[in-house]
């Protein structure tokens, strides 16, 4: 069998360890924010009569990135608690930017092409 | 019920979703919709909402071990992102306009066919002697995966048709609110014929960032409920955690026999409802 090109590069381990830490840091993050805003919220609205069979949609601040942000800043639970997940939302889209920066280190102009158009469509989801 | 209450059951429920899903491998998201719906009673806007930020925490986490054993292909998993972010923004775009009733029967159908899929032994296809394919050289997508006799090549073939696949694969993540692992790995391992183990790594290395793509639109759109959300995500969160510490001390064959008859009966269950317009 033929012995590996030199195109090919193995993946470097620096790089694995950054992106394996930074998913499992963002998840973590994002999880304990959520059980924050998750444990304020039920203390405070956990003798209510919970609703969802019907779709109503989200009041403004809890749907856009600055509205979840004030609130979440003026502790409104339910403001922490988007914010959590925007933050777990926000881990996958830090990996494709970590990906595309390696890429350029490497010179693979191709993949931080490919690495910067992921980001964009993730960027569109997220901002509109 | 009042929301503590129903907080703590919800929560209970996603637990085991998501523990039964990381042993099996099946992915705990796939019954977190039809639990949601069916046995809950929420709309389904905001349980496909729920179900994928539950997605991207457990993807993330699998990812994160995938990455370090060398499986994944990174070149190919960020190649084929641009096909599968591109179809779920169009699949949660979609949402909007489709009614929920056809989502619950398309939902059901996709249940039964990755049931299918899980259960059906695949033949592994040698690549490593085959000429490099023009498309895959270009893009330098050939690689090798480690495996007890050291590192074995593999070429990657018909890019241009898995990356179709992959597209489908993003519009049923978004429209739907699953991983579409079951998908994903298809088209690598059947279309462009990669080793199953890699197929699988790239799989998860990939479902965070499709799951993310569709969940900006979800959140702007108001289908996230933070007092639905929590519960899912911290449940499944949890629960996948756990189930992947325990996984050599299990009868997963057992246990992956019992989530497939569990997602066979849910997706009967979401069709009957979806056709006569209970949803």
């Amino acid at each position: 069998m033929a012995a590996p090109d030199s195109s090919m590069p193995p993946p470097d381990p620096r790089l694995q360890r950054v992106v394996g830490n930074l998913l499992r840091f963002g998840v973590l993050l994002a999880a304990a924010v959520v059980l924050a805003g998750g444990i304020a919220y039920l203390a405070r609205h956990g003798a209510t009569i919970p609703d969802y069979r019907v779709f109503r949609g989200q009041p403004a601040n809890l749907r856009s990135l600055g509205g979840i942000v004030r609130s979440a800043l003026a502790l409104d639970e339910r403001g922490v608690v988007q914010l959590g997940l925007v933050l777990l939302i926000a881990t996958p889209i830090a990996r494709v930017a970590i990906a595309g920066v390696a890429f350029a280190f490497e010179r693979d102009r191709t993949y931080v092409l490919v690495a910067l158009l992921v980001l964009a469509l993730l960027l569109k989801s997220l901002l509109g | 019920m009042n929301t503590l209450a129903f907080s703590g059951i919800v929560c209970a429920a996603s637990f085991c979703a998501g523990f039964l899903g990381s042993l099996t491998g099946l992915g705990g998201g796939v019954v977190i919709v039809p639990l949601l719906t069916l046995v809950f009673g929420a709309d389904i806007r905001y349980a496909i909402g729920a179900s994928l930020v539950s997605i991207i925490a457990t993807s993330s986490g699998a990812a994160a071990a995938y990455v370090k054993e060398g499986f994944t292909n990174i070149r190919i998993g960020m190649l084929l992102e641009i096909a599968t972010t591109i179809g779920a923004l169009v699949g949660a775009s979609l949402v909007a306009v489709i009614p929920a009733n056809v989502i619950a029967v398309i939902f059901g159908l996709v249940l039964l066919q990755s049931a299918y899929l899980a259960s059906k032994h695949r033949p592994e296809h040698a690549t490593a002697n085959l000429a490099p394919d023009p498309v895959a050289a270009r893009l330098r997508l050939d690689s090798t995966f480690p495996t007890d006799a050291g590192e074995v090549r593999y070429h990657v073939r018909h890019v241009p048709g898995g990356f179709a696949l992959m597209w489908v694969a993003g519009v049923l993540s978004g429209l739907l609110g699953i991983g579409s692992g079951a998908v994903k790995v298809l088209a690598m391992d059947q279309v462009m014929l990669m080793p199953f183990k890699v197929s699988t790594a790239t799989s998860n290395f990939m479902i965070g960032v499709t799951a993310a793509a569709s969940a900006g639109i979800y959140l702007r759109r108001g289908y996230v409920v933070p007092g639905l959300a929590m519960p899912v995500m911290l449940g499944v969160l949890a629960g996948s955690m756990v189930g992947a510490r325990l996984l050599f001390r299990m009868p997963v064959r057992k246990l992956r026999i019992l989530f497939a008859v569990v997602i066979v009966a849910l997706a009967i269950e979401m069709i009957y409802h979806g056709v006569a317009g209970e949803l």
